[in-house]
């Protein structure tokens, strides 16, 4: 099953290796990884995709409580909450795919944010899935180059993860 | 008080109580050296070889319970002590290590003995820092042992450039009292409702079991680990880890588990049907089969480390603490608690238990007139009266000492368990003989893996460590070739020790004594002489038979109930291996 780890990290060099070199010591998968300072900006927020049955989940839980640069975290999975992903595809627009491109793109609601004679780049956001969808509906040989930032999350409610 | 960083460096040692420290000079760290040669509290233990300085801090570590201390040179000087680093990242045990590396200006730059010690220590270490700025060096330090001594103990690395400790910048000093992090927050007190619930389950077995391990030494708890078996009257068994945290003369003692454990222990971890682990970790040397591990037990979990409950094994009650807290409250929660063991099942389980006892697993051939290895540990243990402290390196001798020398006290019985690091014992030795100069200090070892850190013995010459190394030379890697006896037809691929050195010459010509005993009736009279010889380090390289093996045997994939015996009393000893 898929889990969204969102966990508040020293923002110390290092300290994002630490928990890459965890997964990969102990043989766990990374689906996706962000990292960005947050309003503190001694910490970090880093939210981390895994799949995994319960036991793994719970000891990849443990092992990344056990590092001395996480502050804390929390499996998003547990609860209610939101997750998004930013995606911008770049993707051939000619004659008559521009428009149906286009079309696509407001569906999707998705912006395109530049323009030239052959091409489009697209900006959506959405859940990983939806993101995955709309990269299937595009046309055939269409899509340049697809880069994705990878699941990021919040709980929903009045509850927050911080100090 | 104004200090450069190298003072700084020495002066947050010396605040933090540190009296000695293991090491070896290089370029890196040579302002710090210079530091330390002005002054004349912390004694500097010069050794031949960086894995050993961590080795012999290991040593001293274990003997004390203090974090062990060490100092390497950058690049190949920070690489050598890895290994030893690992050993004790395996272990738990509480260690400092500072590494010199390259000056801020040139790291990155693949300069002269540069290697990124952070990220090569990162998986083996507890924690680890580079100090980039001189004004964090002693909160760094006061981190560092805070973090190395605290919850599950362990290694520490302190990577430190050459600059940051510059004698020409010097800067305010402040050695701090008390530190926190927001970050780390180990568990001290275990969960009310658990102690109670794992008390109740305690007292209403039929068939009890108690398995504790290397964390009640680590917790201090070994007279609360008594306390409390005694007060319940249950059978005990310990990982190799754990020997000494429960007495081993005692009766309701009933031996190590595991790969080499006693029939009794293993079948009795089969059959029980309530086990209380405690500071244990559940590794496959202790568990083997895992699917067929303790089959009709309900599971207690006492352990400092969350990461430790239900890793291998799933438990039915997890207490996360330190064991002697825990302990404590559990003592007290069995005397006040109305229900009370049932004497009658208890009875027929210590019945059962000395049926298992009866077939005297650890038996060997005592008429051979080959010196039998056993036969040596045996005999070491009296001599010593059981209360030496024995260290070993990694093999068939490190399992006959954990079978045959009876540890009853904690902190006596020093190895490499986890990590299974040959040349271990040598340094550990003189790490434990610094911290306990009294005591008699002994290495068991054998051929092949005391030439793994041989060189120390100059070291124990330079410190006058009078230690008393037992050499089981029986000219194999025994261990590998009895893995190869058993498991590929006796192809003796390169397990063979050929060339050996004359070891007596050796350690005479390392200012030591050297005896060779190749005679059973020799034994004894040799370790006597040797303990009788405080002030000098005696080598004895004692010829034992070559086809012993360490039995019992649970091997690779196969449960407790699921034992390799030895053959039946008397087996022949003179075989002839293939």
């Amino acid at each position: 099953m898929k889990h969204i780890l969102s966990i508040l990290i020293e923002n110390e060099s290092g300290a994002l290796s630490r928990v890459a070199g965890l997964f990969s010591a102990r043989g766990y998968n990374i689906e996706s990884l962000t990292v960005a300072p947050t309003e503190d900006p001694s910490l970090s927020r880093m939210t981390l995709v895994t799949r995994g049955n319960d036991d793994i989940i719970e000891q990849i839980t443990k092992q990344l409580n056990k590092l001395i640069d996480i502050v804390k975290l929390i499996d998003l999975a547990d609860s209610d909450h939101i997750e998004r992903e930013l995606m911008m595809v770049k993707v051939k627009a000619v004659e008559n795919t521009r428009e149906e491109i286009k079309r696509l793109a407001d569906i999707f609601r998705g912006r395109i944010i530049d323009v030239t004679a052959v091409s489009y780049v697209i900006e959506i956001t959405g859940t990983s899935d939806k993101l995955d969808a709309f990269v299937r509906s595009l046309p055939e040989n269409a899509i340049i180059e697809v880069v994705r930032s990878g699941c990021t999350g919040i709980s929903r409610g009045e509850k927050g993860l911080h100090l | 008080m104004e200090l450069s960083g190298a003072e700084i460096l020495v002066q947050s040692l010396k605040d933090e109580g540190v009296e000695c420290i293991f090491g070896y000079p290089g370029g890196a760290v040579l302002h710090i050296y210079d530091a330390l040669f002005l002054q004349d509290d912390i004694k500097h233990i010069l050794v031949r070889h960086e894995q050993a300085a961590t080795h012999a801090a290991d040593g001293y570590a274990r003997a004390t319970g203090k974090p062990g201390v060490v100092l390497v040179t950058s690049g190949p000087g920070a690489t050598n002590a890895v290994t030893g680093i690992a050993t004790a990242y395996m272990d738990s045990i509480p260690m400092v290590v500072i590494s010199g590396q390259v000056p801020r200006a040139v790291i990155g730059s693949d300069a002269f003995q540069e290697v990124d010690m952070v990220g090569i220590t990162r998986p083996c270490v507890k924690h680890n820092f580079l100090v980039k700025d001189v004004n964090k060096i002693a909160e760094t330090i006061k981190k560092a042992f805070y973090i190395a001594a605290t919850g599950r103990p362990g290694p520490v690395v302190v990577d430190i450039p050459k600059d940051v400790t510059d004698p020409k910048i010097k800067v305010p000093y402040h050695y701090p009292r008390k530190v926190s992090l927001r970050s780390y927050n180990p568990a001290v007190k275990g969960h009310k409702g658990q102690i109670k619930k794992a008390v109740e389950l305690l007292l209403s077995a039929q068939r009890p079991m108690i398995y504790a391990g290397g964390g009640v030494i680590l917790g201090e708890a070994s007279a609360e680990l008594t306390a409390l078996t005694r007060l319940l009257g249950y059978p005990i068994t310990l990982t190799l880890m754990g020997l000494g945290a429960y007495p081993a003369t005692d009766r309701q003692f009933v031996g190590m588990l595991g790969m080499h454990g006693t029939y009794e222990a293993n079948m009795a971890m089969h059959e029980c049907d309530v086990l209380l682990a405690v500071g244990a970790r559940f590794d496959d040397r202790v568990t083997g089969k895992i699917a067929e591990f303790c089959p009709h037990a309900q599971i207690i979990h006492i352990d400092v480390d969350p990461a430790s409950i239900s890793k291998t094994v799933r438990v039915d009650i997890p207490i996360v603490g330190e064991v002697k807290p825990v302990l404590e409250e559990m003592i007290e929660l069995v005397q006040e608690n109305k229900k009370k063991p049932a004497a009658k099942t208890l009875e027929t389980w210590w019945a059962q238990i000395a049926q298992w006892q009866a077939l005297q697993c650890l038996d060997y051939d005592r008429t051979s007139t080959l010196i039998k290895p056993q036969y040596v540990i045996e005999q070491l243990y009296e001599a010593t009266r059981g209360e030496a402290y024995v260290t070993s390196d990694v093999g068939q001798h490190q399992m006959w000492t954990a079978q045959y020398y009876k540890f009853d006290q904690p902190r006596r019985w020093i190895n490499s368990g986890g990590l299974g690091t040959m040349g271990f014992g040598l340094p550990a030795a003189i790490g434990v003989k610094l911290a306990r100069p009294n005591a008699d200090v002994v290495c068991v070892t054998g051929e092949a893996s005391i030439q793994m850190c041989i060189q120390e013995l100059s070291t124990a010459l330079q410190y006058k460590t009078a230690i008393k190394i037992v050499n089981l030379n029986n000219r194999y890697m025994g261990m590998v070739r009895q893995w190869q006896e058993f498991s590929y037809e006796s192809r003796y691929s390169h397990s063979y020790m050929d060339a050996l050195p004359d070891f007596v010459a050796l350690a005479e010509a390392y200012g030591h004594v050297g005896l060779r005993i190749d005679q059973p009736s020799q034994v004894r009279p040799a370790l006597e002489e040797a303990l009788a010889m405080r002030d000098r380090t005696v080598f004895l390289d004692i010829v034992t038979d070559r086809t012993e093996n360490v039995y019992p045997m649970i091997e690779a994939g196969k449960a407790h109930h699921d034992m390799k015996l030895r053959v039946a009393p008397g087996t022949p000893t003179n075989r002839e291996l293939a």
